[in-house]
């Protein structure tokens, strides 16, 4: 059944090498995508003030200022998070220990299957159900408060099964010393399973707002592009991602150059986002 | 043995690899012509010996390259000038390309002036009582720049892009269908083809007839569409060999047709 003890050193060096080896690939693909993203972007360098501190965005017109557009992505995103974040924390409390043990595996699941659903379709439903309400209100129904509706929707499962799985981590004997010292279900979470998950639920809201930051089809579909600084939520606004979407197949020269660095932009808010990653869950 | 295998796949590998040389054809041209060549072309070297590489880059490269020789066939999505076909290039009709106007099923406004367009689509007019449609406010659904849609409908109103005041910008056809069908009060523009199966499909939309023609395939095939352009094929000269080959294909074989339907073109052999 086991291996003689001499081959266990082999498999050991085989074992390391391999993952050692997964390891070095991912960083290298990340490196190479970061390359190509900068290497596209060159031609557009010369711009980066114009970018990053001009509002009017006229790529036919040699006009290439994305501020509005990262505004709105900043917007969009952060206002997805402020919605969605107390909300998973909440289910994910009740979840993990309120919920009758019976529906926990099927919640589970919903919200497994809610993660997985492909971002498309959540853009086909805001625009088919939610733009048409909120049109009934303020025209034209496509603005900033959508795509953040659609945004936190989208981000809620990520938040509730990361916070979840945390909770679920706490020590069964932990918990039970926290009963037993007569600590009410709620006393006990606040004495015993909120100092341990915080850290993984600061890290869950990161993984979240990069989530809603570089979501691209369900904005793109809701948010009603038009690039201006979001200075309401009824207003149509256009986020970089859409906005990539939206010219990439017809740019050439100087306008792709803008294109690729503004995807360059948003890799570099990702990754400052991750750097200090809070718990590293 | 595992060994000889990979040696075995490799000399196969490289036997293939060093096969008679296969005749490699260029086109390029037009964004909106090339996706649905692209498939037409791929469709066409399934069952002939000849590469085919597709680029786009716009029709003023494809009318170009065709002229210098860099590719045998330039797509085109707009009619060659007389100076062109002084040089000697050919062009062989493709497909129209046609785009109408189209509202809410529910707006009760069935026919648009020209000028009520422009008074729309430049915000002049805020509300569809002007037109006869109620106080609805009007929502503007324009196309992203770089769009050929955009293009021929800004040309055809004789708009600049910077005086359309848009509610809502996209993307593709489809996108614009589900933001008017969604909302009583918009107003937008796509390919005939498309508004026209989203129609039938029980899409909340309605085709506006233009210049008091209502939109039909039939009345973009046969001229009296007024907002048309021909996608067509240039060549310098007339072509050869497997060119000539791929054109005929495109131009007559069910496939390349259905293709273009599935586009939302409408063929030129209807």
């Amino acid at each position: 059944m086991f291996p003689p003890p001499g081959d266990g050193r082999a498999a050991d060096r085989l074992l390391a090498l391999l993952t050692g080896g997964a390891a070095l690939l991912g960083a290298l693909l990340l490196a190479v995508i970061l390359a190509t993203t900068l290497s596209g972007a060159v031609p557009a360098l010369g711009s980066l003030s114009e970018a990053l501190t001009r509002a009017h965005w006229a790529p036919l017109d040699g006009r290439f200022g994305m501020l509005a557009m990262i505004a709105a992505s900043l917007a969009a995103s952060l206002l997805a998070l402020l919605l969605a974040a107390p909300l998973a924390v909440l289910l994910a409390v009740w979840l993990a220990l309120y919920c009758p043990l019976r529906m926990q595996g099927a919640l589970r699941a919903l919200y497994e299957l809610m993660a997985a659903i492909p971002s498309v379709v959540y853009g086909l439903w805001g625009l088919t159900l939610l733009v048409p309400l909120i049109n009934r209100l303020a025209p034209p129904g496509a603005n900033l408060l959508s795509a953040a509706l659609v945004l936190a929707l989208m981000i809620l499962p990520y938040g509730v099964l990361l916070i979840d799985s945390r909770l679920r981590s706490v020590p069964l004997a932990q918990r039970q010393a926290g009963l037993a010292c007569g600590l009410s279900t709620w006393g006990c979470f606040r004495a015993v399973h909120w100092p341990l998950a915080r850290p993984g639920a600061l890290a869950a809201m990161v993984l979240q707002f990069g989530r809603a930051l570089g979501e691209t089809m369900a904005v793109l579909m809701v948010a009603g592009n038009v690039v201006q600084l979001p200075d309401s939520l009824l207003a149509p606004v256009r986020t970089l991602t859409a906005n990539i979407a939206l010219e990439m197949g017809y740019a050439a020269d100087l306008h792709r150059a803008a294109l690729f660095l503004s995807g360059l932009l948003l890799l570099l808010l990702a990754m400052a986002l991750m750097w200090r990653r809070p718990g590293g869950a | 043995m595992l060994l000889r295998i990979v040696w075995v796949l490799l000399a196969s590998l490289l036997a293939s690899a060093c096969g008679r040389p296969v005749e490699t054809l260029v086109v390029t041209g037009s964004s909106t012509i090339a996706p649905v060549f692209g498939e037409i072309a791929a469709r066409f070297e399934a069952v002939h010996p000849v590469r085919i590489d597709v680029q786009s880059g716009g029709s003023g490269r494809g009318i170009q390259d065709a002229r210098s020789g860099l590719a045998q066939i330039g797509l085109a999505s707009r009619a060659l000038t007389a100076a062109e076909r002084g040089e000697g290039l050919v062009e062989h009709l493709l497909a129209w390309d046609g785009i109408v106007l189209i509202v809410h099923r529910d707006n009760p406004v069935q026919l648009l002036s020209r000028d009520q367009v422009r008074a729309l689509f430049t915000g002049a007019a805020r509300s569809w009582a002007e037109a006869g449609g109620g106080a609805t406010p009007v929502v503007v659904v324009n196309k992203a720049e770089g769009r050929s849609t955009l293009a021929l409908f800004l040309e055809e109103f004789g708009l600049d892009n910077a005086d359309v005041r848009a509610d809502i910008v996209a993307g593709e056809n489809q996108q614009v269908i589900l933001s008017v069908a969604g909302n009583r009060g918009a107003v937008g523009y796509v390919s005939i083809g498309a508004a026209l199966a989203a129609e039938r499909d029980g899409s909340a939309i309605r085709t506006l007839p233009l210049d008091g023609v209502s939109a039909s395939m039939e009345a973009v095939a046969g001229g009296r569409w007024p907002l048309r352009r021909p996608l067509s094929l240039v060549t310098a000269g007339a072509p050869a060999g497997q060119a000539a080959a791929l054109i005929d294909y495109a131009l007559r074989d069910p496939a390349a047709q259905a293709l273009l339907e599935k586009h939302y073109f409408v063929p030129a052999a209807r």
